[in-house]
């Protein structure tokens, strides 16, 4: 028998393994190939040591992995899948294994063996893989063998989304800049990762037995291995980690090659070889610049858009001082009262924004000398509330209106601002010298810049190197649009069909604008945007991202020299309108003997159980962060009026036996999706059937593990996936029956063409039916109910019950009949609640926010607290149906045929006729339906006069860009507000 | 030139004058099928043009004018549109746009609307869009007539047989090319006979059944090496169409496999019988019932023809009929579930399985709604009951990359081929 050659070339790596008869392993290499895939797929083969071994050999040889397709395609050796490779591999040297977990750079599978051979890998989402804890470790300022030994120190764990690295870095980044430990973290990102890979793949199978773990992460990221030996709850035996783990695919190709030919190495070798030069074809994009001289001519356009610059060694008067503690970079502007500029700085916070500032701050007052008095600061940012505190700022303004007001100041005349900064997109239109709408990108798209630095960190250049390589090829690839994260399978395909890393370059910087215009800004024509566009945010002092953006839009922009620092220089701006007599920021003295120590802890004043952190600084003043509410502060709690807590609160009570005796037996009822809206129907049904009605718990994070392994569908929203939990929770209990109807048909409330339930919410119990085991064994009923047909309802319901409970069918009518009534007072009980808290409002001149969404966005589980924010901003919350009920049926641009989503339609359309009301659309991620009503939405408001707040939400408690969002609506309704007085007064002078 | 003229909703409407003098342009999704159904429009005296724009650009411009949360299919139905209209060489002012609407509570039922708002964002909102629906919009200058649509059944037949036997034909020819020419040739001669007034009964469809079985049985082929079959299932765009499903079916040929993929006969039935379940499970008219029953049991008619002529060849396997797939999905989603291909979709899994094609792909637009339930949410359960059952699911966007896809598709591949291989060792 001859040798056998296994290559695995994956997104990042490449293995090569040589191996003999007697499946003695000669040779193993594990090597980063920085896209340069089949250039160092030769170089590893005609290194001495191997190239002595095979030259003049017949050999077997094959390729495996998810790069490895291609370069199998264009030179003609073998290929074979890479999920088979590694079970080959497993099934021979690792016998009586259970499972395989494996995770790769950019894949994660899981095998089950055991029977029929079944695999599973990550579907079009890169989270939990390795590229997501690189961009993690990038994120974090670290590597990633400093994130493993940081991880292995740590305390808590945070919970944290690894789904989409974007999700994460908005989770990661306010426990950073809050203060968190960094240890923590690290393993908090690790569990995130196991987590991920537990609910995205098992898919309805458990993980026990003998489990081996492979591929490079676990191979090398100890503490990534203690995070799934202590969650699967693992001992020595039944966790394995072979020695050869991170190339035990190439191991298994090489297994399998002996089903293939022999060849002569050398002519292998020569394939692989000539395939090298062969291009195919990939999708181009047009280049950035032509020529040298049409890229200086652009660069001397836009440096020509500075401030007046003074020296901070020569200049003597006030001063005011800006500070942006953004997500991932920190900015300082100290301005003269003009605007001049006397001292800027920006760079990357290294995840500890405080001890930046401190240091920052103590070089000012060293420049400044005597000459220069600060009399005024101000913070924006993510780190706006930690900075103030630590630091005694005066002010604190949420980043929007930072940027405002940098823009203004700079072009009076602007009417479109975008600010790409490291990962958040920031976008608002100018209208009569007010913010007329502010887009913040969506959860999904968040993360550009610092996306393309962990690319070329990836691809082992520095960023501002890897920005310069693309702008002058000439064949830049084109990856698409989506969300940012899926680049990385787009890069990859680019890198099969030998796209260079120059061309890559170029096209990540060509997405990133795309995802800007028509991800975010969703705009067909560069006149959708205005006149006068003024582009910042650290991002766009790439060159090769503005020329891309300037082409997409078909029309300059101006980008200011300081186009990173226009947020500090903005806020700066602020502290000086507040004309103080002298800021109150710590002096250079008190800067002395600062100290800052962060603590986490668990809050215990109520049932949510936020995780804070506890700040102390120097003479013992303190900073709590993560707080939704003010108990943890000392403060009493205030409770606005709040619609959705009266409504979570008035159907938690309905379980029980009510008005019945309960004889009949306990039915669970699963407390979610349309059961929020439905209860009060089927409780009444029930207790009047003496049945007693067992409401499964309240949503949690618990509960949704519970269930998470049956969850067949990743991408289906979060409100759907709690249901498994909440049907576990119920046969926990030992209910004798479980009712949960399928209805595609939802009330009719004649304000839409049909009255539909999404698919989703329709469907589920025959999901939960196929995919919960144990239901089997269960009285589980889950007919196909309309409720939307009183009568006909009334006769399938007796038959129902007749059947299924031997209940005489008099009975059940009448119940029936009871159950429409109850659902009528509950809806009228939420009108009549809705219309007091109005007035209530009115009385107190509070406005009003009508918060629209679907029944079950109220479960705390679901909007993580959101309502509790909206009130701590003294607004008086109410929610759609509380309003809508007050406009007709009329035509929409859309087709008008859910429910839910016809009430959010007609609660708009009602908001734009009260002064003093205001909308926020609550999102779930993965909604399909919403990617329709979002754009209906935000025509209707915006026609009519209204701000339109769209809040996406998805398992992820971050309330940090729901804050800005809500902040920034308010700084925009007060905008209004005085231009409108400012109006008034002008004509009441005229 | 034809004024434009709306209806009291303010929606533009195709008049008789723009049927005369437009034209009106058709999306691609079956070759087959649809090229016959254009003839069938312009034998009703419209100017049908089938567009088969496929460009990169019709991505691009799917994505400026709708939300790229929405459906792919959406995108690239409205993107085919947009594309060919700014790029076709067409006079904006004298096109009209065909879409169908199906009416169910999944998404997809807004297309209409997206490519309305698409046109009006790109300025063309004189454009009118006619939907090709069961009463749910109507223009004076298009109507679906019953001898229309029962043409169209015709042609939806023969498209499925002519799908069914070239498919079952095409791996194994002899010579390359040999089965697509014989689909064209076909679909030029049953053209020529529409146009002659011929082939329009159920007995002349029946004999038109016969005479394409025994041309398509009469092309040379080799069948000594049994290649493993792989049947395509999946929201209905994705699965037929090129375009959205990046060229599967050619992918699966080009790995050596026969790709099996049921028609569109059974989802025309389901669409109908929808109607009749509403009935039965929530109440409704009687009448409606009554029509919606008559019209399904027809199309059942024709699908019992085409089933007999294909099991009498001898040669061709037969796939099975309407009342079967109710019968097996059963077991596993209420009648009631019908949104977007509903149980239609588990039960064309089932059929596979049961007919011995256990390798299946799922394919579906990211994150399709009715597909968490009826597709990826039943796969667990068909394991279960069927362990050598082989799915994969694959998800379609604009930038789902065509080689992530591909592995995963190779990876069931080689899972089946396996098995295939096990099985074979175990019968010897």
């Amino acid at each position: 028998m001859s040798l056998r050659i296994g290559i695995d070339i994956g997104s990042t790596t490449v293995k090569v393994v040589v191996l003999d008869e007697a499946n003695k392993l000669l040779f193993r290499s594990y090597e980063r190939h920085f896209s340069k895939v089949r250039e160092k797929t030769c170089e590893i083969l005609e290194r001495p040591e191997v190239y002595s071994l095979l030259t003049g050999q017949q050999v077997h040889m094959v390729i495996t992995g998810s790069a490895g397709l291609g370069v199998s395609k264009a030179s003609g050796v073998d290929f074979v899948q890479e999920v088979y490779a590694t079970a080959a591999a497993v099934d021979t040297f690792i016998p009586g294994t259970d499972a395989v977990i494996e995770l790769g750079g950019e894949d994660a599978k899981i095998i089950f063996f055991g029977g029929a051979l079944e695999e599973r890998m990550n579907g079009s989402c890169a989270g939990g893989t390795g590229a997501f804890i690189d961009q993690m470790a990038t994120l974090m300022n670290v590597s990633a063998d400093e994130l493993d030994r940081l991880s292995l120190k740590h305390e808590k764990i945070y919970p944290i989304a690894s789904r989409c690295g974007v999700f994460a870095k908005s989770d990661i980044q306010p426990i950073l800049n809050q203060g968190g430990r960094k240890e923590d973290v690290a393993a908090s990102i690790f569990q995130a990762v196991v987590d991920q890979t537990i609910a995205g793949l098992t898919q309805g199978r458990e993980l026990k037995g003998k489990i081996v773990f492979l591929g490079g992460p676990l191979h090398f990221l100890m503490g990534l291995r203690e995070r799934f030996v202590e969650t699967l709850q693992l001992d020595e035996e039944h966790a394995i980690f072979p020695e050869d783990g991170d190339c035990f695919a190439a191991i298994g190709a090489a297994l399998c090659a002996t089903d293939y030919e022999v060849h002569l190495f050398d002519e292998q070798l020569k394939k692989l070889e000539e395939s090298q030069n062969a291009v195919s074809s990939v999708d181009t994009a047009p280049v950035l610049f032509a020529s040298q001289e049409e890229y200086d001519a652009f660069c001397q356009r836009h440096n020509s858009q500075h401030p007046p610059m003074y020296d901070i060694a020569t200049y003597s008067g006030d001063a005011y001082l800006g500070i942006d503690a953004g997500s991932t970079t920190t900015k300082l502007a100290l301005i003269a009262p003009d605007g001049g500029l006397l001292y800027t700085y920006y760079h990357s916070n290294m995840g500890n924004p405080v001890s930046i500032v401190r240091q920052e701050l103590t070089r000012l007052y060293e420049l400044m000398g005597d000459r220069i008095t600060i009399k005024g600061s101000a913070v924006t940012g993510y780190g706006e509330d930690l900075i103030k505190n630590a630091f005694r700022c005066d002010l604190g303004l949420v980043e929007t209106m930072a940027h405002y007001n940098a823009a203004a100041h700079f072009n009076p005349e602007v009417d479109f601002i975008i600010d790409i900064g490291g990962q958040d997109m920031k976008c608002f239109k100018i209208r009569n010298g007010a913010v007329d709408s502010i887009m913040l990108n969506e959860a999904c798209s968040s993360g550009c810049g610092s996306f393309i630095e962990t690319f070329a960190r990836a691809l082992g250049y520095d960023i501002a190197d890897f920005a310069k390589l693309g702008l002058f090829t000439k064949k830049p690839v084109n990856l698409g649009s989506r969300c940012t994260v899926f680049m990385n399978s787009s890069v990859k395909q680019a890198q099969k069909d030998g796209a260079s890393v120059e061309d890559i370059s170029a096209g990540l910087s060509i997405s990133i604008v795309k995802n800007a215009i028509y991800k975010v800004l969703r705009m067909s024509s560069a006149d959708d945007l205005g006149q006068h566009i003024v582009v910042q945010g650290g991002t766009f002092y790439n060159d090769a991202v503005l020329r891309a953006f300037e082409q997409e839009l078909g029309r300059e922009v101006i980008r200011p020299t300081i186009a990173g620092i226009m947020g500090a220089f903005g806020a700066a701006l602020a502290a000086k309108k507040l004309a103080l007599e002298k800021s109150n920021i710590l002096s250079a003295e008190e800067l002395q003997h600062f100290q800052h120590t962060a603590k986490p802890v668990t809050c215990n004043g109520c049932t949510n159980h936020c995780s804070l952190t506890v700040n102390t600084f120097d003479g013992g003043r303190r900073f709590i962060s993560g707080n939704r509410c003010s108990k943890p502060l000392g403060g009493k709690k205030v409770q606005n009026p709040d619609l959705m807590k009266w409504k979570y609160e008035k159907l938690r009570t309905m379980q029980g036996k009510g008005s019945g005796t309960g004889v009949r037996g306990r039915i669970g009822i699963p407390f979610g999706l349309n059961m929020y809206e439905n209860l009060p129907f089927w409780y009444a049904l029930l207790t009047s059937l003496n049945f007693e009605v067992v409401l499964s718990p309240e949503s949690s994070r618990k509960l949704y593990i519970k269930g998470q392994r049956t969850i067949p569908s990743d991408t289906v929203c979060y409100p759907a996936k709690l249901l498994h939990g909440h049907v576990l929770a119920l046969l926990e209990e030992g209910v004798d029956a479980i009712l949960y109807p399928c209805m595609s048909y939802n009330f009719d409330e004649g304000t839409s063409d049909n009255n539909y339930n999404c698919p989703v919410v329709a469907y589920y119990p025959d999901l939960l039916a196929a995919n919960i085991p144990q239901l089997k064994d269960t009285r589980f009923y889950h007919p196909y109910f309309g409720l939307h047909r009183p009568k006909d309802f009334e006769k399938h319901a007796s038959d129902f019950f007749l059947q299924e409970f031997d209940v005489p069918k008099k009975e059940t009518m009448a119940a029936v009949r009871k159950a429409y009534q109850a659902y009528d007072d509950y809806k009228n009980e939420v009108r009549g609640t809705g219309r007091e808290y109005i007035a209530y409002a009115r009385k107190h001149d509070m406005p009003i926010m009508v918060v629209a969404g679907r029944p079950y966005h109220m479960d705390p589980e679901i909007n993580h607290g959101i309502n509790d924010l909206i009130a701590g901003f003294n607004f008086v919350l109410i929610t759609e149906d509380a309003v809508a009920y007050h406009m007709d049926k009329q035509p929409r641009t859309v087709l008008n045929q859910w429910t839910y989503h016809s009430r959010m339609y007609n609660a708009a359309r009602y908001v734009c006729t009260q002064d003093d009301m205001q909308l926020i659309q609550l999102v779930s991620f993965g909604c399909g339906v919403d990617a329709i009503t979002t754009d209906e939405m935000r025509s209707i408001l915006e026609d009519g006069g209204k701000l339109y707040t769209q809040l996406k939400i998805d398992d992820i408690s971050n309330l940090g860009a729901v804050k800005i969002r809500v902040r920034s609506l308010i700084a925009a309704m007060e905008a209004r507000d005085s231009e409108q007085s400012e109006a008034q007064a002008r004509s009441a002078a005229v | 030139m034809a004024e434009l003229v709306y209806n009291e909703q303010g929606r533009l409407l195709f008049t008789k004058e723009m049927k005369e003098e437009y034209t009106i342009l058709m999306p691609q999704m079956l070759p087959i099928h649809f090229s016959m159904f254009r003839k069938l429009l312009e034998l009703e005296g419209y100017h049908v043009d089938q567009l088969n724009n496929d460009s990169r650009n019709v991505v691009d411009e799917g994505l400026k004018y709708v939300h790229n949360d929405t459906c792919y299919p959406a995108l690239l139905v409205v993107g085919q549109f947009m594309d060919a209209i700014k790029n076709g060489g067409y006079d904006p002012h004298k096109v009209a746009l065909f879409i169908t609407q199906t009416g169910g509570g999944c998404r997809a039922s807004n297309y209409i609307h997206l490519l309305r708002k698409a046109l009006k964002k790109a300025g063309m909102d004189y454009i009118p869009v006619i939907s090709v629906s069961f009463g749910l919009e109507s223009n004076p200058g298009f109507s679906l007539t019953i001898p229309l649509i029962q043409k169209l059944i015709y042609g939806m037949m023969y498209g499925d047989i002519i799908m069914n036997v070239a498919n079952q034909v095409r791996p194994y020819e002899l010579n390359r090319g040999d089965t697509d020419k014989m689909v064209t040739t076909w679909v030029d001669r049953l053209v020529d006979r529409f146009t002659r007034g011929q082939g329009m009964s159920r007995k002349a469809m029946r004999q038109g059944f016969d005479e394409i079985i025994a041309d398509f049985a009469a092309i040379p082929v080799d069948l000594s090496q049994e290649k493993i079959r792989v049947g395509v299932v999946g929201e209905i765009y994705v699965k037929f169409s090129a375009l959205g499903n990046n060229h599967l079916e050619e992918f699966l040929l080009s790995e050596g496999t026969e790709p099996v993929v049921p028609g569109l006969t059974d989802f025309m039935i389901f669409k109908i019988f929808n109607r009749v379940t509403d009935c039965n499970i929530y109440g409704g008219s009687f009448a409606k019932k009554e029509v919606c029953t008559f019209f399904m049991g027809y199309i059942e008619k024709c699908q019992h023809d085409m089933i007999d002529a294909l099991e009498k060849s001898g040669r061709f396997r037969a796939p099975g009929d309407f009342a079967q797939l109710r019968e097996l999905a059963k077991d596993y989603l209420g009648e009631g579930c019908k949104m977007g291909e509903g149980w239609l979709l588990t039960a064309e899994m089932l059929e596979l399985i049961h007919s011995g094609t256990n390798n299946i792909v799922c394919t579906q637009p990211f994150g399709c709604l009715p597909n968490h339930i009826v597709g990826k949410g039943m796969i667990r359960a068909l394991k279960d009951n069927y362990p050598e059952s082989n799915i994969v699911a694959i998800d379609y966007d604009p930038s789902a990359t065509k080689i992530n896809q591909e592995n995963r598709i190779k990876l069931m591949l080689a899972n089946g081929k396996a098995m295939a291989k096990k099985r074979q060792a175990a019968a010897v």
